[in-house]
């Protein structure tokens, strides 16, 4: 029963994306031929305006397009003309390093908060004005004062995905259960060993759920951040392509940024379930 | 007169012959055009840098083109030249020039923005302008003027593309935080126009055009300036009866064809762009209102300059040599070709070669020539500074008295930089500033506050 399901899920998948495919290439076909134009006049003009074609592209341009990025993603024609395989290179390191920085940052911190009333209380005016500020206000201000746009970029990642990491650790760490806390206390064990065999398996799948959260927001605000300090990574990809009003380009950019992001949120799923128990 | 015409020739008019100026005569022009196809071998670079050299003096000696043709005339053009020789140390200065000293720093950054009045900037490191001088100059395409303006003073940048109008505005604190900012060199004169959405092709007269959405890239940029005094001459007021909007150029061509501007003032490519993907057609080149107006620069941080003398007097030959290439209309294919490319404007082709030769589709049906449709002249003319300072106060960007000449020559010739350009060999001309004209109105220099106060339409300040 179970596999006939998702068989006919499958179906239906490939279905609606028929559909949606079809449906695209039908509202984006050509028409004849506009108007009547000398040769010499229709030689400086572009597609659009010549043949009538869609100003937005069909899916066969796009699948054009992608295979050509497929075929030489790691090309590198000078500073501003990179493959988009590069490009996303340049993405996931930025977002994996800021995010390692937001890790080791947020975790500890997240135990000490969850483990101290009085720290929790005194830290919580701070988060609560922190966390609600939109990463890229911090841009300009990192811009100004870190003096590199490679290391803000980086920054801007590391500020926005500590706060879930922090809130869900902390969580996580104040509820686990009073009783398993109170017999490793019975059986004296330490406050360093305590957390570690005790309070941190117990708290691993909120802070995982955390640790998806973040990287999920991370992997949203690179691409915002590569647009506005430019230079490489698929943010800036697709800021060129739309100097270039290469709109064929900018969708290849959006269904890539996309498969990443999922990649990057399935790698976190496996690894909550990996630490979730049963109780 | 372009600074890179040659002083010694007598024949050359001082008043235009031809339609685009440059010539004695139409046949003169058109034959110019057709040498222009095949294939002329560029003179040595030795030869143009005796020439560069022996111009600057000569311009030095006769700041006025009328004195120094009577000169010229009198005794002959190899003799004025032997003569200037004689106490004037032209080898000297010329092999001083070619040569540089020792460079403090080579490898360099250069920020710009993908648009036409970059193309010296650019072309300059495909078609090794940079090299020749023993720099490796990356140029990095960025993504707004402001972006440029931090990443220069965070100094991930050593010099950068601005709009003429910015360095002026930075160092007087408009717009951002007061900083002494240098502008060696104009980057390109003319090459904007104003395009308009084909539903407006029967509505030429710009009276009709209340109630207009109209876009231009920057508040402190001569596409803003120019827009508005276009609109003010026609009896339009900026302010009331238009709305005029920043918007980044590429969202330009993109708006116009969503129906949510009307028109917009913009840099080129954009303008030859919404002609070639059918949205709107050119109304007016930018040069009609004003030939030869300035339009983006080459800036760099005081910081730079100072430091690094002679990295920086290279950086300034490298530019002014591309420059010199950019000003020559038989060039101007292949420059086209060379930074047509996704690493430099990642723009058809065809779209940079319209604009680059001057001929073009105006949008409309008709293929028109105007062979200076942009062109390139980097002497920055602190008249220049003056008129856009006029526009800054007309516009209420700035307010209060202010010191133009003092300003102007802070920014637009700083000491510095006329000292660097002369140990490099230049000599920049005495006179720094000129006069011009703007839609048939004279600008004088010296007078802006009469200027000022002669417009009907302004901001009430």
């Amino acid at each position: 029963m179970a596999s006939s399901l998702r068989f006919r899920a499958a179906i239906l998948s490939v279905a609606i994306f028929a559909v949606f495919i079809g449906a695209w290439h039908l509202a984006t076909r050509s028409t004849a031929p506009v108007t009547t134009m000398s040769p010499e006049y229709a030689k400086l003009m572009g597609l659009t305006a010549t043949q009538g074609k869609s100003a937005m592209p069909g899916p066969l341009d796009v699948g054009a397009k992608l295979w050509e990025h497929i075929k030489s993603p790691f090309y590198d024609k000078g500073p501003n003309d990179k493959g988009l395989g590069i490009q996303l290179g340049y993405s996931i390191a930025r977002v994996l390093f800021g995010y390692l920085l937001a890790v080791v940052a947020a975790i500890p911190l997240g135990f000490l908060i969850g483990m101290s009333p009085l720290i929790s209380k005194a830290l919580d005016p701070f988060i609560q004005v922190l966390k609600p500020i939109s990463p890229l206000a911090w841009m300009p201000l990192a811009l100004y004062t870190i003096k590199d746009s490679s290391i803000s970029a980086i920054f801007v990642i590391f500020i926005c995905a500590i706060w879930p990491m922090l809130i869900n650790t902390a969580f996580g760490v104040a509820s686990v259960r009073k009783e398993w806390i109170n017999v490793a206390r019975t059986l004296e064990v330490g406050p360093i060993r305590r957390a570690f065999t005790v309070i941190l398996p117990a708290a691993a799948p909120t802070i995982l759920t955390g640790m998806r959260i973040s990287i999920g927001i991370a992997w949203l605000v690179i691409v915002a951040a590569e647009m506005l300090v430019g230079g490489t990574g698929i943010g800036y990809f697709v800021w060129n392509e739309w100097n270039n009003l290469s709109i064929t380009n900018v969708i290849i950019a959006i269904l890539v940024i996309g498969i990443v992001g999922m990649m990057f949120d399935q790698i976190l799923a496996r690894f909550t379930r990996m630490v979730t128990f049963p109780e | 007169m372009s600074i890179f015409d040659n002083p010694f020739d007598t024949e050359n008019p001082l008043s235009m012959g031809c339609n685009c100026g440059r010539h004695r005569s139409q046949g003169e022009h058109d034959r110019e055009a057709q040498v222009a196809l095949q294939c002329v071998p560029a003179e040595s670079e030795d030869e143009r840098y005796e020439g560069v050299v022996a111009s600057a003096v000569m311009r030095a000696m006769f700041p006025q083109d009328v004195a120094r043709r009577a000169f010229l005339k009198s005794v002959g053009a190899a003799t004025a030249l032997a003569a200037v020789s004689q106490f004037f140390p032209l080898k000297t200065a010329t092999e001083v020039f070619a040569q540089g000293a020792p460079l403090e720093k080579k490898d360099l950054k250069v920020g710009f923005i993908p648009i036409t009045c970059a193309t010296p900037i650019i072309m300059a490191a495909p078609m090794g302008f940079y090299s020749k001088q023993g720099l490796n100059v990356e140029v990095i395409k960025t993504a707004g003027w402001a972006v440029i303006r931090d990443k220069t003073l965070n100094k991930e940048y050593d010099a950068a593309h601005m709009l003429s109008p910015m360095p002026l505005a930075i160092t007087m604190g408009v717009g951002s935080t007061p900083q002494p900012y240098t502008m060696p060199a104009v980057e390109n004169i003319n090459g904007q126009a104003i395009t308009l959405a084909m539903k407006h092709k029967d509505k030429r007269d710009p009276k009709d055009w209340k109630g207009f959405k109209f876009a231009v890239p920057f508040d402190y940029s001569m596409h803003n300036y120019l827009l508005r005094y276009y609109l003010a001459e026609h009896g339009i007021d900026p302010d009331t009866d238009v709305q005029i909007r920043a918007v980044p150029p590429p969202e330009m061509v993109a708006n116009l064809r969503a129906d949510n501007i009307d028109g917009f003032l913009g840099p080129d490519p954009m303008n030859q762009r919404a002609v070639y993907d059918g949205v709107g057609f050119i109304h007016i080149l930018t040069k009609d209102i004003w030939e030869g107006h300035p339009c983006c620069a080459f800036a760099a941080s005081k910081e730079f300059v100072t430091t690094m003398p002679n990295t920086y007097a290279a950086l300034l030959k490298s530019i002014i040599d591309a420059t010199a290439f950019a000003h020559k209309p038989e060039n101007r294919k292949q420059i086209a070709e060379a930074i047509a490319p996704a690493n430099y404007l990642n723009q058809p082709q065809i779209v940079l070669e319209q604009i680059l030769t001057g001929t073009f589709a105006d949008g409309l049906g008709n293929v028109v020539t105007q062979p200076n449709r942009v062109d390139f002249d980097p002497f920055p003319w602190q008249s220049f500074a003056v008129w856009i300072m006029t526009q800054m106060k007309r516009w209420g960007q700035i307010k209060g008295d202010v010191d133009y000449a003092n300003v102007a020559s802070q920014v637009y010739l700083a000491t510095d930089t006329a000292r660097l350009m002369k140990e490099a060999g230049f000599t920049p001309p005495e006179t720094t500033s000129k006069s011009f004209a703007v839609m048939g109105k004279t600008f004088d220099p010296a007078k802006p506050d009469d200027y000022l106060a002669s417009f009907k339409i302004r901001k009430a300040s």
